[in-house]
């Protein structure tokens, strides 16, 4: 479980994160929506602990323990990993390799690769010259061999083009193990029952949830969670009243 | 023209002649009286100590001689192996070469200069030995030809000449290494190598340097390739040195002559590198270009380059790549000379430390801050180099994985 008591945080000398409570239960899905610039991405990068994300107060615990001031790899083994939006370009290193470094052992990288349409992109150095869709593709690849309990994803289905988008809906399902087809061993009741994967999805479009079938939506706005819904109900919302309505919602119950 | 009394006449002239670049050794301190060695067969090969064993392999030489196409070994002053088991390629001590075959004297000091400096000229006056390899017209050779030039006494000033010739439509592939005995702590090594790449001729040429920390090193080198001819010349140089400067030459004097230069030095605090390339494009079609890996970590590294366009319809590319890793400096000069209208000439460097963002991206995968460091560095150094043969590549990571270790 993932548990966020009062979290503020600090980038610099900007307050960015104002108490943040958040909760994700073994097996839940949660869709983060806001506004650009509302603190979605320093969320996810909180939760990650890079150190620029300064937590001045409140605390993040993950399987029970503080991880509140762990640093990354630390909490990286513990399980939670992360699909970024931008991440940087390691020259030299071949996606290949990464995809065996993830793994932390030997992995049939070709095998996984093919699951993402990425097999020929094995060879090239991590994200030198890939474009939106390609960094998404090579960082569900990255999360297929890293195999998290938790995953944080930064609007996984931007950039992606139309060829892929199911591609990427449907590899996300099948790591939050929301991927409900039948299967001969266990009925979708079993599976549903021993699902553990959490998920926090940020997304803008809602793409997502054609394919994941999300527990929980969330609100970011201005630093703060204003909104706990049915993540359809409130995509419905913004689409027709747009983020001012968040702001009516934080003066009312503040 | 080919008189060893012209030319021991103008390196006397130029035997106080400091080099135009690079710190002045003082060569009065350094012994060059012959040491006598005694020729190695195979097996005496095989039976050295297993440091020394160890420290040829990271130089690139073999002792067992797999997949080797031949050997040349010379130890302080003297050869003690020298055999090719390839056919249509020649390997030859220079010193045996200039007695008995008249055709080197069509190449001995005829791209170098005698007299560009006391070290060009010492060489002349006090040459110990050195090879000659040549491929034959139209021979491929399969497996790499070794050569190490090794100094095993402590204090010696070390005089090679070397001529590397590539005949028509051959294909020649060289793995050189210099490297030092456990216990030498100075010395010095003055290298002279000239490079004939003739008509449509490929040689890859790579030289790694294993040297000691008191070790001071002044190679000269030109090369020329002629029309349609390749040459590629990889440097590794991941091990302390006192003092190393290098600024090898390359005339492309035939159209769609290539010449390709890439070299990665890892800079230990007290050594300073000062090392670089320069190229002449004189055709049409010529095609250039340098590319330099160097990290410090205390070390002062000056990486220099030098792109000359005499002609329209070229094409070069200078990039310098310099990793901070522990203080020291690293220099990068880089220079662009285009002579008309009509070169397509361009460079990049950068000088930097490793990107934060980078090591947490690593870091967010499961590796630690040490394992993330050393995963880029490890990348930085890793460069694609088109053309190298796999066995050579294979040569190339192995010595950088080895030093990797040093490094961090």
């Amino acid at each position: 479980m993932l548990l966020i008591e009062d979290l503020q945080v600090k980038l610099g000398d900007k307050e960015i994160l104002k108490h943040i409570d958040l909760e994700i239960q073994p097996g839940e899905t949660h869709i983060l929506f806001g506004p650009n610039g509302s603190g979605k991405t320093s969320l996810l990068m909180a939760i990650m602990g890079y150190p620029q994300y300064e937590v001045v107060a409140g605390k993040i615990m993950f399987k029970g323990e503080d991880i509140t001031r762990l640093p990354i790899d630390e909490r990286a083994r513990l399980g939670i990993g992360m699909s970024y939006q931008r991440p940087p370009t390691i020259n030299g290193l071949k996606t290949r390799q990464m995809v065996q470094l993830c793994a932390g052992d030997e992995v049939d990288e070709v095998d996984l690769a093919k699951r993402v349409n990425f097999e020929e992109f094995l060879d090239r150095d991590v994200n030198a010259g890939f474009s939106g869709g390609e960094i998404k593709r090579s960082e569900l690849l990255q999360l297929t061999a890293q195999a998290p309990d938790l995953m944080l994803f930064d609007e996984p289905e931007s950039g992606v083009d139309m060829e892929n988008i199911s591609l990427v809906g449907k590899t996300i399902a099948s790591l939050l193990q929301k991927d409900l087809s039948a299967v001969v061993t266990k009925t979708i009741m079993k599976t549903k029952l021993e699902r553990k994967k959490m998920g926090l999805i940020i997304t803008h479009t809602g793409f997502i949830l054609d394919y994941v079938s999300a527990d929980k939506g969330q609100v970011l706005y201005d630093g703060m969670l204003s909104c706990v819904s049915n993540p359809r109900e409130i995509l419905t919302c913004i689409g027709e009243s747009g983020y001012k309505e968040c702001l009516r919602c934080i003066t009312e119950t503040n | 023209m080919y008189n060893r009394d012209q030319l021991r006449e103008k390196a006397n002239k130029a035997i106080d002649k400091t080099g135009a670049i690079g710190p002045d050794i003082n060569l009065d301190e350094f012994d060059d009286a012959p040491v006598s060695h005694s020729y190695m067969a195979d097996e005496d090969l095989c039976s050295m100590p297993e440091d020394e064993q160890k420290r040829l392999i990271m130089a690139g030489l073999d002792v067992t001689k797999k997949d080797r196409g031949g050997t040349y070994f010379q130890k302080d002053t003297e050869v003690i192996h020298c055999h090719t088991q390839q056919e249509g390629i020649e390997v030859i001590p220079i010193r045996k070469a200039l007695e008995q075959y008249d055709w080197i004297r069509d190449y001995y000091w005829k791209l170098a200069a005698v007299d560009t400096d006391k070290y060009t000229a010492a060489a002349e006056l006090g040459l110990h030995d050195g090879y000659v390899i040549r491929a034959l017209p139209g021979s491929k050779s399969i497996y790499p030809i070794q050569a190490c030039l090794y100094l095993d006494k402590d204090g010696l000033q070390q005089n090679v000449h070397n001529i590397i010739i590539a005949e028509e439509d051959s294909e020649l592939h060289i793995i050189t290494g210099c490297a030092t005995s456990p216990h030498l702590k100075r010395g010095v090594h003055v290298g002279i190598s000239e490079f004939y790449v003739k008509k449509n001729a490929k040689l890859t040429f790579t030289m790694i340097h294993n040297w000691a920390e008191e070790m001071m090193v002044r190679p000269r080198s030109v090369a020329q390739v002629e029309e349609g001819g390749l040459f590629l010349n990889n440097y590794i140089c991941m091990k302390p040195v006192r003092s190393l400067q290098m600024y090898p030459t390359t005339h492309l004097v035939g159209k769609d002559a290539v010449a390709r230069f890439y070299s990665i030095i890892v800079g230990s605090p007290g050594s300073e590198y000062d090392l670089g390339g320069r190229i002449f494009l004189k055709h049409p079609g010529n095609r250039a270009e340098i590319v330099a890996r160097a990290i410090s970590n205390g070390g002062k590294i000056i990486a220099r380059g030098h792109l000359i366009g005499e002609v329209p319809d070229i094409k070069a590319h200078l990039e310098c790549r310099g990793l901070l890793l522990n203080g020291g400096l690293i220099h990068a000069i880089p220079e662009l000379e285009g002579r008309v209208d009509g070169v397509e000439m361009s460079h990049e460097a950068a000088v930097g430390k490793i990107a934060q963002e980078e090591i947490a991206y690593l870091m967010s995968r499961g590796l630690s801050e040490d394992e993330a460091t050393s995963t880029i560095v490890r990348g930085f150094l890793s460069v694609d180099i088109p053309g190298l043969p796999p066995q050579l590549k294979a040569e190339i990571d192995r010595a950088i994985e080895e030093s990797n270790k040093d490094v961090m």
